[in-house]
């Protein structure tokens, strides 16, 4: 497929701390009058009569059907904007999750809550925010609300990611892994596994050290050495063939040229150990070790 | 010096003759088959696909006196005239095109990531939607076509193609668009793909003689396919489909049926190379669909993920090569080939170059196809159990995506995406850049089955093992150097990389920087930085200096020495 990434011109923004967009729990959500999301609500009983077997809420969201000119316009503006990375049908492309069966899109009306994601972005998650009006972005929700959740060939349920032995995650764990040579499940995991409600998210976290790239990451730190002798540390700010700089503890800036042998440069990468891991770790220890980490809640 | 004076005189006085019409004459198409030094016109600077060029001026020995010609920053869409700008010198109003009266809006600045030609002193420039025509002296606009768009996936476009007077390039709603190249103004329009179907188009149109070579691409799973059209009248030539036509025809019997086929995907969306003796057009297929599960398409899939040949006056298969047989990773065989002319075990050949998405490097005969080499170009790798004796790297399946997650190098991304490789005939050696990362692939779909174009899973990146420029000799397929382009956070980097006869190789690094390296050695020698590199630089002679043209973002830089 069409892929690259687009370059992020980063500016030299010293304090700029990545925004992270706020994305409301689904359980917050406001439904507006007449919303049909969770399906009619159950009549109330009188005390006293034998219980009444309530029928079951609709699994997906019951709509009604909206415009098609209205669809059709979303569709072209989603097709523009977001098809690349959230699939040309909204069931998911390259990097961005399917849409119609997202939580948040579920519980969308009219755009009013995809509305936040669109214009603000998710930093955190690689997606960049769009300056759409929100009646584009209305446009845009009612052409995913038209998709059928179902898909086209019965798609049903979920599927587990827990597939691991915790058993064997904790031998591995202390054992070949080395993991214990740094954490330890009482200390710095301790509760890990009620941290993270999402499975993925927790083994992704635990492969990579914690959210790499992302806000209040552990970040890499420098010893820049002069050729008079003068050492200053402090947080990586930029390095290439040509430049050296760092954030010393005052918050104060230094920039370097790299000129030969000076200024001598040593990083400590905090996570250096999880990246060499993934050069030799084997998928069923990576599901055990998760399995493992689900137990330390 | 004084010569300079009076040449610049004449055209001062030619162009008030004729002043609203860009000045030059066009670009005879036998032109395209000697490597040219004065001009950039075709997507590689020449068929071979190369991207090396003899120029000399700069070189080892003064490319630390390179400095900034100009600048230009192209402004896509149509923008109200502020308050003191008024239609005139580089500012000429916009040229409106396109079939619908309202654009659907589309976020952000183009970003100019493919080729720009530059005939007869005029730079031609594109972003998805949009062209221009640019004075390479100075960096002056002189005119600007603006597509008003019915949408589809505006990720880029790989730039123009140029016939006598004529411009062609493709939109992402899916059409060819032709511009008279001195006024800007459309000659036509023509359709290239269904855009009801998901289909994109992004790629550089190739002239080839009396050929227009056009390419598109669809990430739902409607086929992809290559096309001839007339570059005079529009008119279609020949169409050549990325899956076999039918049950029974050569090809098909890689696929378990029809249905599985003709929803095969492999789009044509990356320019190719062509050798005018042999009369072949080579370029790279993408991905089959679905693109993260095979069970509904057991085999090999031809022809996916595959390097083929055609023959350019019919759009026949000559030959082809899979590099990523039975895909399920989405990686398309879609790098640009190299030509080369040069010995392989001790006796001259035709050889075709291709380092491939999925991180091994490939040699071969590009007059038969016949497989020569196979080598992995980067450490990570950890999908394949193996190389068959086809020279085909083996898939292991346990590296599918899964329930619990698959840990793969390289992403979807590939070692290396688009960005075209260069091959330096001094060194010997092949360029490429890489990118070592690792994502997990989770099946997120429980029916494999339902599984389409690119849904059904999850793609969790991790973090990249390393950023790197990568020189191999093709005879050993050896890696002669590898340079670690360091930075401080992930993201950036990765462009494409130019080589010249002033032994310098181009490329941008992953913090910004524009930089030329030593081909022998990968040693930096020069660099500015523009705070990204979005294309592989160009170079051209123009008024007896040489430029290095590069991209960043929605700017156009060249360079020159400061003599």
């Amino acid at each position: 497929m069409h892929r690259e990434k687009i370059v992020l011109f980063t500016l030299l923004g010293l304090g700029a701390a990545a925004l992270v967009a706020g994305q409301p729990s689904v359980s917050a959500l406001v439904q507006e009058p007449g919303a049909t999301q969770e399906g009619p609500p159950a009549p109330a009983q009188p005390p006293g009569s034998p219980p009444v077997r309530v029928a079951r809420p609709p699994a997906y969201p019951v709509r009604a059907p909206a415009d098609p000119a209205v669809v059709a316009r979303g569709r072209q503006i989603f097709s523009a904007n977001c098809s690349f990375c959230h699939g040309s049908d909204a069931r998911g492309g390259e990097g961005g999750p399917n849409l119609v069966r997202s939580e948040l899109v579920m519980n969308d009306n009219a755009g009013e809550m995809i509305a936040t994601v669109v214009q603000n972005g998710r930093p955190d998650k690689g997606m960049p925010k769009f300056d759409l009006s929100t009646e584009q972005i209305a446009s845009i929700a009612m052409f995913i609300h038209s998709m059928p959740v179902g898909g086209r060939a019965a798609t049903t349920g979920t599927v587990d990611p827990l597939v691991g032995d915790a058993k064997a995650g904790e031998a591995y764990f202390n054992g070949a892994g080395k993991c214990a040579t740094c954490h330890s499940a009482s200390g710095d995991l301790a509760g890990i596994g009620a941290k993270y409600t999402d499975v993925r998210a927790l083994q992704g976290a635990m492969l990579s050290g914690e959210s790499r790239g992302e806000s209040g990451v552990p970040t890499k730190t420098v010893t820049v050495t002069l050729r008079n002798g003068q050492t200053v540390e402090g947080k990586l700010y930029q390095i290439d063939d040509f430049i050296v700089s760092l954030m010393d503890a005052n918050g104060n800036y230094h920039s370097y040229p790299r000129e030969g042998a000076y200024p001598k440069i040593v990083i400590k990468d905090p996570l250096q150990p999880h990246l060499d891991m993934l050069r030799t770790l084997k998928d069923d220890d990576i599901h055990n070790l998760t399995a493992y980490l689900v137990t330390l809640k | 010096m004084k010569k300079t004076k009076v040449l610049l005189l004449v055209m001062a006085m030619i162009s008030s003759v004729a002043p609203l019409a860009v000045q030059g004459q066009g670009l005879d198409p036998v032109l395209l088959t000697k490597p040219a030094t004065d001009s950039w016109p075709t997507y590689s600077g020449d068929y071979s696909g190369r991207r090396f060029s003899s120029l000399t001026q700069i070189n080892q020995t003064n490319v630390k006196n390179l400095g900034l010609a100009w600048v230009s920053t192209l402004t896509p869409g149509v923008s109200a005239p502020g308050p003191f700008s008024r239609p005139g010198p580089g500012n000429p109003p916009t040229i409106v095109g396109g079939e619908i009266d309202e654009p659907v809006p589309v976020r952000g600045a183009g970003r100019i990531s493919g080729a720009v030609l530059q005939v007869n002193g005029i730079l031609y420039v594109s972003v998805p939607d949009n062209a221009w025509a640019v004075d390479a002296r100075n960096g002056t606009v002189l005119w600007h076509y603006f597509w008003k768009t019915k949408g589809g996936t505006h990720i880029g476009n790989r730039g123009l193609g140029m016939y006598k007077d004529w411009l062609y390039f493709e939109t992402p709603d899916d059409y060819l668009v032709s511009l008279d190249a001195k006024t800007g103004k459309e000659r036509w329009h023509k359709v290239i793909s269904d855009f009801n179907e998901q289909y994109f188009s992004t790629m550089a149109p190739i002239v080839i003689g009396n050929h227009l070579i056009v390419g598109t691409g669809d990430d739902l799973d409607a086929p992809g396919f290559l096309q001839s059209f007339d570059p005079e009248t529009g008119e279609l030539q020949w169409k050549w489909y990325s899956e076999p036509e039918k049950m029974g025809d050569p090809g098909s019997e890689t696929w378990p049926n029809l249905d599985s086929m003709r929803h095969g995907g492999a789009g044509t969306w990356v320019p190719g190379s062509y050798d005018p003796n042999l009369h072949l057009y080579y370029f790279g297929t993408a991905n089959p669909t679905p693109a993260f599960s095979g069970v509904t398409r057991e085999g090999d899939d031809l022809y996916t993920s595959c390097i083929v040949a055609l023959n350019v006056d019919t759009g026949k298969l000559a030959w082809y090569y899979q590099p990523s047989p039975h895909d399920t990773h989405d990686w398309d065989a879609a790098q640009t080939p190299i030509i080369v002319d040069g010995e392989f075990k001790g006796k001259p050949r035709k050889l075709l170059l291709d380092a491939s998405r999925n991180g091994y490097f490939f040699v071969l005969d590009r007059v038969t196809g016949e497989h020569l080499l196979t080598v992995p170009y980067a450490d990570s790798l950890n999908w394949a159990t193996g190389i068959d004796k086809s020279g085909r790297p083996v898939r292991n399946p346990e590296k599918d995506a899964s329930p619990g997650g698959a840990l793969v190098s390289p992403t979807s991304d590939g070692i290396v995406n688009w960005q075209p490789p260069t091959y330096d005939p001094q060194t010997g050696l092949f360029y490429v850049v890489t990118d070592e990362e690792y994502s997990v692939f989770y099946r997120t779909e429980p029916n494999l089955k339902a599984m389409q174009g690119l849904n059904g899973i999850q793609e969790q990146r991790l973090a990249s093992a390393g950023k790197y420029i990568v020189a191999i000799d093709y005879k050993t397929g050896k890696i002669a150097w590898k340079h670690l382009q360091v930075s401080a956070r992930e993201g950036g980097g990765n462009t494409g990389l130019t080589t010249t006869a002033g032994k310098l190789l181009f490329g941008g690094d992953a913090n910004g920087n524009l930089v030329a390296y030593d081909p022998a050695t990968g040693k930096p020698l020069w660099h500015t930085h523009l705070g990204g590199v979005s294309n592989a630089v160009e170079t051209y002679m123009l008024d007896g200096r040489q430029y290095i043209l590069a991209a960043s973002g929605d700017s156009l830089y060249a360079f020159a020495l400061n003599f």
